[in-house]
Formats: C-alpha cells, sequence, structure tokens
C-alpha cells in the first residue's frame, strides 16, 4: 500500500476513533456480516428468555390462540403471580431458595476470603502444604456416591445443610481471590503492620476495600451456586415442602407432573384432582427463577472481565 | 533486618550443618509465630475440604467392598476386586462409558472452537457500545440453571414448544427434537453452545487484549491485510491460552453434563443419556448399590487424572505452559 493510499485511508477512518489509523476501512459486505452474525447470537438468546416472559403475563385465550409460547402479546394479565403467589409450595420452594442462597454465599464468602487471605502472604507459614492440600481436590475427588455417604453419614438428608456445606467452598474461586490478594500493595501492608494493625485489621481495612471487584464477582458466582442447586436437592431433599424453585420446576414443569394446589382454575372453580399447571403459571414460576440474576448480573457484570481467570492459572 | 540475618557468633565463614539446622528451625518459628493468625484464616476451608473432599476419597475404599446399609461402611465385608470385576462385566456401563466419549469427542469438536470464533469476531468491533452489549447479552445464559436452559430448549423447540407450533400452524408438519434419541448427541451439545458458549469468550477476549497492537501495526504497514494478520499476529498470539483450555477440557472428556443427561432422561431414554456419572448415580443412589456405584466414580476420577496429566505433558511437548510450568 502506498502512503498516500494509507493516508487516505486514515483520513476515512476518521470518523471511528477506536480503529486505528493503520487499519484499513471495514468492507460492507463484512461490515454487514459481522451484523447479521451478532445479531443473530443476541436474539437467540434473548427472544426465549422475552417469550417466557410474555407467557407467564399473558391471558389462556391468548396463550390458546398462539398453541403455546407467546411471541406477540393480546391479552396481559398477572393472574398466573396472583396464583403462584398463594400457593403453599412455590412460596415455600421460593423462601427455600433464598434462604440457602442467602446462608451459602455468606458462608461460602466468608470462609473463601478468609482462605484466600490465609494464603495470599508471600513465604509465609505452612502456605505450600495447605495449597497443595486444597489444589488436590480440584484433580480427584471421591466421586458421587463416597460423597453422598459422607454427608448421609453425618446426618445430612432431608437437611437443608447437605445443600450448603459440601458444596460451600469452592478451591478455584479461593486461588483467584488469592491471586487479587496478592496484588495488594505489599508497601501498604508493611505501613499497617508497623502501625500495630494485626492480619484482620489489615485484612478487612486495606486488603478487603482494594478487591472489591473480585469479591463482588465471587459472591455473585457463589449466590448463583446456591440458586441453581437441584442436584443435591434431589439427593438430599425427599419432601417437596423442603424443595428449592429449581427442584420444583423439574418436577411440575420438564417432567409434567401433577402440582398440588392447581385443582382451582383461574375463575376460581375447584375442580377436584390435582392438575398439571396452566403453561402461564409454569412460566411464571421460570421468570421467578429468573429475576433475581437479571437483577443482580448487571451491577457485577462489568468486573467479569478483570482476568477472572487468569488470576486463578497463575497461581 | 531479622536475626537470622545478622552476622553469624562464629568465626567461620560458614555454619556447620547443625548449626544450619537450628537457625532453620528458628527461623520456621519465628515464622509460625508471625503467621499464625494466617493460619488460622485458612482452617474453616481446610476443614471443609477434609470432611467433603477428603472423607469421600477415603470413602472410594467400598469400591473394594460388597458395600451393606445395615453394616455400614465400617462393617461391610471387603472383597478385593470383586466390584471392579462386575463393573467391567457389565454391559451397560461401556455403554455409558461409549457414550460419555462420543459426547465429549462431538462438543470438543462442534463446541470447542465456538468461543474462540466468538471471541475474535466480538474482538474485531470497534464500537465498544456494541461490544459491551454483544458480552452482556452472551454471559448471562452461563448463570441459568440446567434446569432452567432445558425448560427453555423444550418450550422453543419441544413436541408443544413454539416451533413446532409454527410448523403445525403452516402444515409443515412436526420436528421432533427434544425426543429422540439419534440426535439427542447433537441436542446436548446445542444446549451446551447456548448456555456456556458465550461465557467461554471471556478467556479468549483477556488473550486477545493482551497481544501487543504494535505488532498488528507493524504488519500493517509491512502489507499484510486482515486475514493476514489474522493467521500470523492474532491466532499465534492465543495459542496458549487455546492449548490451555485444551488440556482442562481433554482432562474433563469423562466429565459430560451430568445434571444435563439426568433431566432429560425420562425424554430420550437411558440409552442415549446414560453417561459415567448418571451411571454411578443410578446404581449407586437409587438402586442402592453403592460399592458398584462407587467404583464406577474411582474409575473415572483415576482416568480423568490419568488424562489430564497426559494432555498436560504433550502440552509441555509442543512447548506451551499447559496447566503448570515444567
Amino acid at each position: 500500500m502506498t502512503a498516500t493510499a494509507l493516508a487516505r485511508a486514515a483520513e476515512k477512518t476518521r470518523r471511528n476513533r477506536n480503529r486505528p489509523p493503520w487499519e484499513e476501512p471495514p468492507t460492507a459486505a463484512g461490515q454487514a456480516g459481522k451484523g447479521a452474525v451478532l445479531a443473530f447470537i443476541v436474539l437467540v438468546v434473548l427472544i426465549p428468555l422475552y417469550m417466557v416472559v410474555l407467557t407467564s403475563l399473558s391471558t389462556q385465550g391468548s396463550i390458546n390462540q398462539a398453541g403455546g409460547m407467546v411471541l406477540v402479546p393480546h391479552g396481559i394479565t398477572v393472574e398466573a403471580y396472583h396464583q403462584i403467589f398463594t400457593n403453599n409450595l412455590v412460596i415455600s420452594s421460593l423462601i427455600a431458595s433464598l434462604g440457602i442462597t442467602a446462608v451459602g454465599t455468606l458462608l461460602s464468602v466468608v470462609v473463601t476470603v478468609l482462605c484466600a487471605y490465609g494464603l495470599s502472604r508471600y513465604r509465609s507459614w505452612g502456605h505450600r502444604p495447605i495449597l497443595m492440600l486444597l489444589v488436590v481436590t480440584m484433580f480427584f475427588n471421591g466421586g458421587l456416591i463416597p460423597t453422598f455417604m459422607v454427608v448421609a453419614g453425618l446426618g445430612g438428608y432431608d437437611n437443608f445443610w447437605a445443600l450448603i456445606l459440601p458444596s460451600a467452598v469452592s478451591v478455584f474461586n479461593i486461588l483467584v481471590m488469592r491471586g487479587f490478594f496478592a496484588n495488594t500493595s505489599r508497601d501498604l501492608i508493611d505501613a499497617a503492620y508497623v502501625d500495630g494493625a494485626g492480619e484482620w485489621r489489615i485484612l478487612t481495612r486495606i486488603v478487603l476495600p482494594t478487591s472489591r471487584a473480585v469479591v463482588a464477582v465471587i459472591s455473585l458466582f457463589y449466590a448463583v451456586g446456591y440458586w441453581n442447586t437441584f442436584f443435591n436437592a434431589l439427593l438430599y431433599l425427599p419432601d417437596n415442602q423442603k424443595w428449592p424453585l429449581q427442584l420444583v420446576i423439574y418436577t411440575y414443569t420438564l417432567q409434567g407432573n401433577p402440582m398440588p394446589g392447581m385443582g382451582v382454575t383461574q375463575t376460581g372453580t375447584y375442580l377436584g384432582a390435582q392438575q398439571i399447571a396452566p403453561l402461564s403459571i409454569q412460566m411464571a414460576v421460570v421468570t421467578l427463577t429468573l429475576i433475581p440474576i437479571l437483577i443482580i448480573y448487571p451491577f457485577v457484570q462489568r468486573h467479569f472481565a478483570k482476568g477472572m481467570l487468569l488470576g486463578a492459572v497463575k497461581g | 533486618m531479622t536475626a537470622l540475618h545478622e552476622a553469624p557468633p562464629t568465626a567461620s565463614a560458614r555454619p556447620s550443618r547443625a548449626e544450619a539446622r537450628t537457625l532453620k528451625k528458628a527461623d520456621r518459628r519465628r515464622r509460625f509465630l508471625r503467621d499464625r493468625a494466617l493460619v488460622v484464616m485458612t482452617l474453616p476451608a481446610i476443614a471443609l475440604v477434609l470432611v467433603f473432599n477428603y472423607a469421600p476419597m477415603f470413602g472410594t475404599a467400598t469400591a473394594f467392598q460388597t458395600y451393606s446399609i445395615y453394616a455400614g461402611f465400617w462393617h461391610s465385608p471387603w472383597s478385593g476386586l470383586d466390584t471392579f470385576r462386575r463393573l467391567f462385566g457389565d454391559p451397560l456401563f461401556w455403554s455409558a462409558f461409549e457414550n460419555t466419549l462420543t459426547l465429549s469427542l462431538v462438543q470438543l469438536v462442534l463446541f470447542f472452537p465456538v468461543p474462540i470464533l466468538l471471541a475474535i469476531l466480538l474482538n474485531s468491533v470497534l464500537s465498544t457500545k456494541v461490544r459491551t452489549f454483544v458480552q452482556s447479552v452472551v454471559y448471562l445464559p452461563h448463570f441459568f440453571s440446567w434446569v432452567l436452559a432445558i425448560t427453555i430448549f423444550q418450550q422453543m423447540l419441544g413436541g408443544a414448544g413454539a416451533l413446532n407450533q409454527f410448523l403445525r400452524s403452516h402444515d409443515l408438519g412436526t420436528w421432533d427434537i427434544m425426543t429422540n434419541p439419534d440426535t439427542f448427541k447433537l441436542l446436548v451439545t446445542a444446549q451446551v453452545v447456548w448456555k456456556e458458549a458465550g461465557w467461554g469468550i471471556i478467556v479468549f477476549l483477556a488473550a486477545l487484549a493482551a497481544i501487543d497492537q504494535q505488532l498488528f501495526e507493524a504488519a500493517a504497514v509491512d502489507g499484510a491485510g486482515r486475514w493476514r494478520r489474522l493467521w500470523h499476529i492474532t491466532l499465534p498470539g492465543i495459542r496458549g491460552i487455546v492449548v490451555l483450555m485444551l488440556v482442562l477440557q481433554l482432562g474433563n472428556v469423562l466429565t459430560v453434563g451430568f445434571e444435563q443427561m439426568l433431566i432429560q432422561r425420562l425424554a430420550v431414554g437411558r440409552d442415549a443419556s446414560e453417561v459415567l456419572d448418571t451411571y454411578a448415580y443410578y446404581y449407586g443412589v437409587v438402586n442402592a448399590n453403592f460399592s458398584i456405584g462407587a467404583a464406577a466414580s474411582l474409575f473415572k476420577g483415576l482416568l480423568s487424572l490419568i488424562l489430564i496429566l497426559t494432555a498436560n505433558k504433550v502440552a509441555h511437548l509442543f512447548g506451551e505452559d499447559g496447566l503448570y510450568r515444567r
């Protein structure tokens, strides 16, 4: 490419400040192709979510007209939400899910922060064997049955703690956090040390405030893990009064079992036997599990890119 | 400076071996006193890991027993390799093993490249607004549970789902996707792509951002076009991280979507959806044959360990870092 051509290209691209001057301007076909692919990807994710939420807000007539999931809104109603919030099973599962998530996340984050900080000091006593002890579990584990035997042996069957304690620490998260903590300015810590601050004080006053982003992201990971807990609930909780939301969706939407408390029609007539929940109610429960994720996600999302994995890999 | 680094009390240049040992011991004592608060902080995590990770590791010993629920772990009779003989003699185990391997292979081919391509595509988008928007949309499904993801798939592609409603209303017949065992492996892969491909780009985007921009500029000035720069700078620039992800993937070859299989077992039947993990679950927990379940898990765990170490070795042979450095 000649110098004049380059200069002309640079002149042309002044419109987009992000493009470096040496990069050739995009071709129309290239731009269109890129746009089409990206639009397709975005729609493949968003349209199903939109349809789920819309169906949960649709009248039975509108659902019948669409023959199932609703794409174009006709009749909008919050009847389904009225129904699920008067349904004992849905309410108890919502409380169970919220409780497991709150208690579990708190426990996991505290344990992870403490452990990550305890291992983050350069050449501290015992950090190497402790690290080994933890890392081994990333490569080998006893597997499902022995874990089940241990948890059941400790009385975890039919107990909420069986959904929390066995998955409370993620060694991977400890490593990620340790990587961030180890980057805290050494001078700051030494200065605090000289001033007589103990390790607890250094952790809460210096290290944590400078690592808010990573703590937020790790908390989100743990919270989502607990919110999504499904298999452990299936394994340890026999009684549907204790089930979390995911297990309720699995049983009454995916497997299509008749749902307790669904014998009442929208007009209030009692039909007697338990029935399969109408689609709008199924989708309302699904939406219920989506909402917390959609609320918290935007606040934490901007921190994701900050070398999430890279810290751990180097550790 | 600490006492350790002060001049040695003797006139000799080097302390004797015994002295060195006492010095080292004193140093260790000093470091322990200094760091004991740090050690205490790791104790809760250590306790949890010991109980819920290490105790089950020793619990795998039950694979060498004929476990009886009434006798419990401590009193069940030992039976040597008998359980493994029964396990390896079970055709269902081998079909689960085969399913696991083919599924992994299909996902390696059809899933693994997707996040890389997506990351390169997204990296070439100049508008920060578009990039941030697309990123926040494609990361989202990663945070859904498998129950949720499969519910969404069922409502979209299932027999009563949106796609088939559309086909029916236009007299195009129906397309059986969710319950067809023959195409189940492709369906599972599509679900993994929908849920995880977006999240997968995060590492590759980080790697792409770390490439020295001057390389691109120099190449452009030398007359290398877009595709040439992609081939000679971008791809070599992310090779390390691609190899690392591949090593991790190979170590996980025997772990394929346990919850995903479990949830869809009713829809497609056992033959198509049985993988090693579900085999262990159904034999162990559902049929209460703990020894067989533990043996299947142990077999899987050991094989996975061998796989990841081998994959790492191969990465080293090719001059890459892999999981850890040499």
